[in-house]
């Protein structure tokens, strides 16, 4: 046995608290119960499998009972004391979130008990979150406000801080956080620590005392932060909130000289409706669109188009790096890993920095989007660079962080002014009185806002790879894609599992086209992997990317893999640290139903047979994927960072 | 020292070897039984049948189990474990080998308060000769298939780490932060096996009664609180000290032998119990009126209850893991809140805030600390309110 | 700290990791002994001991503010503790920690400027019937009084004497 493995068994993988109503056996299917229990709920019988929670026990039968450190993409903490109940024949009353039904039981959840204590807790959270809440970015979408008011909270019973106790650590081009609003729930402690398993943020010192910080107190900025922004996304608070640029965008806008370009990532249009009040899993595309214009931005391009450019890009890289190998016997690193996630980019360069050389060496969409603006665009529209400011729709937080590396500027400018989130463009959207859902629907601007279906599957987990897959099969074996996979759905790759991990035997070889000729030193054909099994895996989340990690440092068989896709989100790019809050399994998993359905609506599903990627590569990229051109504005580098930081 | 001539129970001659020895021949289950005629309850402050205890680490499903010694005595105003461990730790090592042979445990953990680091030279003397004894170690007593040992854990300095998911907690390499239960550690304890976890007057008490009998034991106490305890003793009297003494005396008499009868008011059960003014002398020290671990803290006449009401909640500040709200924040504001009585600026309006307050913390807290944090403030200022109030008046 | 002392103690760190199969249970024995041979824990210490556990460094950092005898910020060659709870308050901690402030010219929660005694209060020794009491280091003394302060403390400066060598006279 491993050590990890006795760590994950002896639950040392952190997590007081935690890890207790998990290890409870609770039967999935109903049918396989041994047990059932039989409980009463205000009132109501119910029979629950041994083991469920009151919280979710109350769900079943519609009762709402109020949380707050509870998340559901967490392990359960118990700490915040909002969800007590009273429950029959205790002295003292229980958290409905951590307590598993093992026993017949009668439960209050709104007893006067009840409701004294979760007053007296808010009122006890209350005294020390300063901030104003109309000053606030959470305003109207705050878990502790909506209980406030839920609970009848009309003035501070216990006192109210005025003064801030914390300096606003903002140096982060990603993360900003206010810790006079932390009510010390510890959710961004276990998004860090347990869910995405960076380590930056964790509970120090103790009782009133009691503070969430980073290691040494360094600033955000200089600790081992990924920028993945998970933390924002689960903070009941506003604590946590993305570094917002929208005020040097609307500058930008106002000033006439400048001629500002709008990018926007697949994942923001399957979830920016949330935040005007639509279900999850509504697409606005084309409304957004129009949205976006309206507030001024000069072009509205879709960054799918950079998304099939990567994949071109990728899948010839792909190819080299198998040539390479297998043809002239030369030494390289395998497996390839994608290199779009900013988030996952700095985690390999933090926590496996001697595999940098595995990263693929395409920039993202985003930056690849920029370089083109500022070279190729600027020259077909006659526009000076230095006067086109590139701003980045993103679902993400690390954007904002990758777009300021200093080694983003290929185009002689820096290639991406601003990222942009779903949030701060919604806040945008909300300041004109725009009234999103209601708009009517526009396009993308032309040439840079033709894309294929493949780019818009980016955004969920498995997408960079079963788009990738769809060009490669198809160069590689010169048989139609679709002919090997039903309706183009690369099954395997997709879905929430936290790796997947898929094989593909190679049937036949075609010829290699002129396109990549070049790249592949004028190679014939691509004999050399026919019957060959291709061996590929897609990892979500940076715990799931370091469990792909160590396996490859133990040699076993992700070692193995010619390619593999790493996502630092839950979910994917729609699960981004930049989407609407709040998220859920639920919630990803709706935004990647109308991803998959709008991706059924487009002309093309391939990304080589996008044609303004052909139009690129005829009038700019004169050499190629990988050529010259392209690995000067295309393609980028890595930093060694490790995590050593004193 | 003990204060007590007479040795009861606890202080009683005991050959430790050969009551090891011929309890060992007893069957696990016996030997529980004969734990459970005894009414044993926890001697650690809680009060949970040891027997029940035991039952369920033995029955709970496990390869690993362990015995854990809370010596993490830390309560204020307690201090007879520090005695045990100095003068009587053979017989709590033989007392967690019975307990090791009851659940089928082959590892105990004596888990030493930091406060405690001078014992420990002498604690792993005690160890090593009961492993030359072969009372520990292989084969026990001759019995083939029995084993265990025991090794000592140090406290890095945690009140919380008294309670028994924060000690588990502790151990494993974590803040001392108790967990949220169920499921118990009987079941999921330390590194995730089943472990009992039990008080150094609890183990010395079991060998006691295994070797004299459940019916010996019971002829002291009452009937819900059997056998005798121990109190340690210390404040405004004559005598502070360790004293055993049987369940159910009245604090009158206690204050009797301790020499402590002029007292207007006495803390039973430390920071964490309840203060017992002088009209309810009467009252009984047993699971069924007044409950203590074995702190017993006297208050003369002249003492000035809010300061007493100050030092508990000042203590509590400083202990609290600080992980659940009405912990963290709610023994901050009682303090504050006494600081304002202190300084006669406390609305009686707001001082019923807070006792409220103090209930809520009571039931809602995730652990004993919390809710036992606001108990002497709660009876202080049930019981000295006038006193607070005259004594701290603004127009002065 | 030297270079050298640094890569010593990491060495010690990760020896004694290992002896605990680099279980995290083994985490506070390490701490503890960082905490007695160079009297706190740095944060290259945490990072070091991060390291040899395969956990985060500020999850170490964690674990060190948690408990008061670990500390990140370097002590005396002494630690004076002096209890402060309710018994030995009742017995007159005021005035012996009035007299230890007055003999070492520190305040509580400071540590003198030669490195050698560092002032605290902590809760309750234990010796609640003998209080005052107060920890040096991991010797008790009871019954303290504004009297016999001196006297301990006098007692541990020339014990600490006798073993100071040539060098660090100079």
């Amino acid at each position: 046995m491993s050590n990890n493995e006795k760590n994950t068994k002896f639950g040392s993988d952190r997590a007081p608290a935690s890890s207790v109503a998990s290890s409870v056996e609770v039967a999935k299917n109903e049918k396989d119960l041994g047990a059932m229990v039989a409980i009463n709920i205000d009132g109501n019988d119910l029979k629950v499998p041994f083991g469920t929670t009151i919280l979710d026990a109350a769900k079943k039968l519609n009762i709402k009972i109020p949380t707050l450190c509870h998340h559901e993409d967490l392990k359960v903490a118990g700490v915040c004391r909002v969800c007590v109940v009273e429950v029959e024949g205790q002295r003292t009353l229980q958290a409905a979130c951590a307590y598993p039904i093992t026993s017949p039981m009668s439960i209050k959840t709104y007893s006067q008990k009840v409701r004294k204590s979760r007053r007296h807790n808010l009122d006890l959270m209350l005294k020390h979150h300063v901030g104003e809440c109309y000053s606030c970015f959470r305003n109207n979408n705050c878990e502790l406000q909506t209980l406030a008011k839920e609970y009848g909270v009309d003035h501070y019973r216990f006192g109210h801080d005025t003064e801030p106790h914390h300096d606003i650590d903002r140096s982060s081009y990603s993360v900003v956080r206010d810790m006079n609003k932390c009510i010390q729930c510890r959710r961004c402690v276990r998004t860090c620590i347990d869910l995405q398993e960076v380590g930056v943020l964790e509970a120090v010192n103790r009782g009133p005392d009691l503070d969430i910080d980073t290691f040494a107190s360094m600033p955000l900025g200089e600790v081992v932060c990924i920028n993945c922004g998970q933390c924002i996304n689960r903070c009941p608070t506003g604590a946590l909130r993305a570094n917002d640029p929208s005020d040097e965008i609307w500058a930008a806008i106002e000033n006439p000289k400048k001629h500002v370009v709008i990018q926007t990532a697949p994942s923001p249009r399957a979830a920016i409706g949330e935040c005007f009040g639509l279900p999850a899993g509504t697409s606005v595309t084309r409304e957004l669109n129009t949205a976006m214009r309206r507030c001024g931005f000069d072009k509205v391009f879709d960054t799918n188009f950079t998304a099939d450019l990567t994949i071109m890009e990728e899948a010839t890289e792909l190819l080299i790096r198998l040539k390479k190998a297998l043809v002239d016997k030369e030494q390289v690193a395998f497996p390839q890993f994608t290199s779009c996630s900013p988030g996952w980019v700095k985690f390999l360069e933090h926590f496996y920095p001697e595999y940098t050389d595995c990263l693929s060496s395409c920039k993202s969409p985003q930056q690849m989007f920029g370089s083109i603006i500022k070279t190729w665009y600027a020259e077909k529209a006659g526009i000076d660079p230095k006067d086109i400011v590139t701003v980045a729709l993103m679902p993400c937080s690390a954007k904002k962080f990758e777009c300021n590396r200093p080694e983003m500027q290929d185009s002689g400018y820096k290639d991406v002014d601003y990222g942009l989130t779903s949030r701060e463009l919604a806040q945008m959207i909300q300041e004109t009185g725009l009234d999103l859902p209601n708009l009517p629907p526009s396009d993308f601007d032309d040439p840079i806002g033709e894309a294929t279906g493949a780019g818009l599957i980016f955004g969920a987990t498995g997408g960079v790879m079963e788009a990738a897959l769809r060009t490669a099969v198809e160069i590689v074996t010169g048989i139609k894609t679709e002919k090997i996979f039903e309706n183009l759905d690369i099954i395997p790759v997709r879905g929430f599992e936290g790796v997947k991990y898929m094989e593909i035997k190679v049937p036949a070889a075609g010829p290699v086209p002129p396109i990549l000729s070049k790249a592949l030193g004028g190679l014939k054909d691509f004999s050399f992997l026919k019957g060959a099994t291709l061996k590929v895996a897609v990892a979500h989340g940076t715990a799931n990317a370091k469990k792909v990690m160590e396996d490859i440092k133990a040699g076993g068989k992700f070692s193995e893999c010619h390619f593999i896709e790493f996502m630092a989100c839950p979910g994917g790019c729609l699960g981004g640290g930049g989407q609407p809050i709040p998220t859920s399994p639920e919630i990803r998993a709706a935004r990647t139903q109308a991803i998959y359905a709008e991706e059924k609506t487009l002309y093309s599903r391939k990304s080589h047979e996008n044609p303004a990627v052909d139009l690129i590569y005829k009038e700019f990229l004169k050499d190629g994927p990988c050529g010259h051109k392209s690995h000067k504005l295309l393609h980028t580098h890595y930093t060694k960072r490790g995590c050593k930081i004193v | 020292m003990s204060k007590t001539d007479k040795k009861l129970v606890i202080f009683s001659d005991i050959d430790v070897e050969k009551a090891l020895k011929s309890a060992l021949q007893k069957s696990r289950p016996d030997l529980i039984n004969e734990v459970r005629d005894s009414g044993l309850k926890g001697r650690g402050g809680a009060g949970f049948p040891t027997a029940v205890k035991w039952n369920l680490a033995a029955a709970a499903q496990g390869d690993r189990k362990f015995v854990i010694c809370n010596a993490d005595e830390g309560e204020p105003g307690t201090f007879k474990d520090r005695l045990l461990l100095t003068d009587y730790a053979d017989q709590l090592v033989a007392g967690m080998v019975l307990a090791g042979y009851a659940v089928g445990a082959k590892e105990g953990i004596i888990y030493l308060r930091a406060e405690y680091a001078y014992i420990r030279k002498d604690l792993e003397a005690t160890l090593e000769k009961m492993r030359g004894k072969k009372l520990l170690g292989k084969k026990i007593a001759g019995k083939d298939n029995f084993e265990f040992d025991v090794h000592i854990h140090m406290g890095s300095g945690a009140y919380i780490c008294g309670e028994e998911t924060a000690l588990i907690e502790s151990l494993e390499g974590h803040r001392g932060e108790p967990r949220n239960r169920p499921p118990f550690p009987v079941t999921v304890g330390y590194l995730g096996c089943p472990t009992s976890v039990n008080n150094v007057e609890t183990f010395i008490t079991v060998l006691h009664i295994v070797e004299k009998g459940a019916k010996w034991f019971k002829s002291y106490g009452t009937e819900k609180s059997t056998g005798t305890k121990l109190f340690s003793v210390s404040g405004d009297c004559d005598k502070p000290g360790v004293y055993e003494l049987p369940m159910g005396i009245s604090i009158k008499k206690l204050l009797e032998t301790v020499g402590g009868e002029d007292a207007k008011a006495v803390q039973v059960g430390g920071a964490s119990g309840t203060c017992v003014p002088r009209k309810d002398f009467d009252r009984v020290i047993a699971y069924e009126d007044v409950s203590t671990g074995g702190s017993i803290i006297v208050f003369g006449p002249f003492r000035d209850m809010l300061e007493v009401a100050v030092n508990f909640m000042e203590f509590f500040c400083d202990e609290s893991c600080g992980q659940c709200t009405p912990c963290r924040l709610g023994t901050e504001t009682l303090l504050e809140g006494l600081d304002m009585l202190d300084e006669g600026k406390c609305s009686l309006k707001y001082l019923r805030e807070l006792c409220s307050l103090g209930e809520t913390m009571q039931v809602s807290s995730k652990c004993g600390l919390g809710q036992s944090a606001p108990n002497a403030f709660l009876s202080i200022v049930e019981n000295f309110k006038s006193e607070i109030f005259d004594s701290r008046c603004t127009c002065r | 700290m030297l270079a050298s002392e640094r890569d010593q103690l990491k060495a010690e760190i990760f020896k004694m990791a290992k002896k605990h199969d680099q279980h995290r249970s083994g985490l506070i024995p390490v701490l503890q002994h960082v905490q007695n041979v160079s009297r706190h824990i740095s944060p290259e210490a945490m990072q070091d001991i991060a390291e040899a556990f395969k956990i985060h460094p500020v999850e170490v950092q964690g674990v060190v503010s948690f408990y008061s005898f670990l500390s990140t910020e370097k002590k005396g060659k002494f630690i004076v503790r002096l209890c402060r709870t309710i018994s030995c308050d009742m017995a007159g901690k005021e005035a012996v920690a009035n007299q230890l402030e007055n003999e070492l010219g520190i305040e509580f929660g400071e540590t003198t400027d030669d490195g050698m005694f560092t002032l605290e209060f902590t809760n309750c020794l234990g010796m609640c019937d003998q209080g005052p009491a107060m920890l040096v280091n991991e010797d008790i003394h009871t019954k303290v009084t504004p009297e016999t302060v001196a006297d301990i403390i006098d007692n541990y400066r020339n014990r600490f004497g006798a073993h100071v060598t040539q060098g660090e006279h100079a």
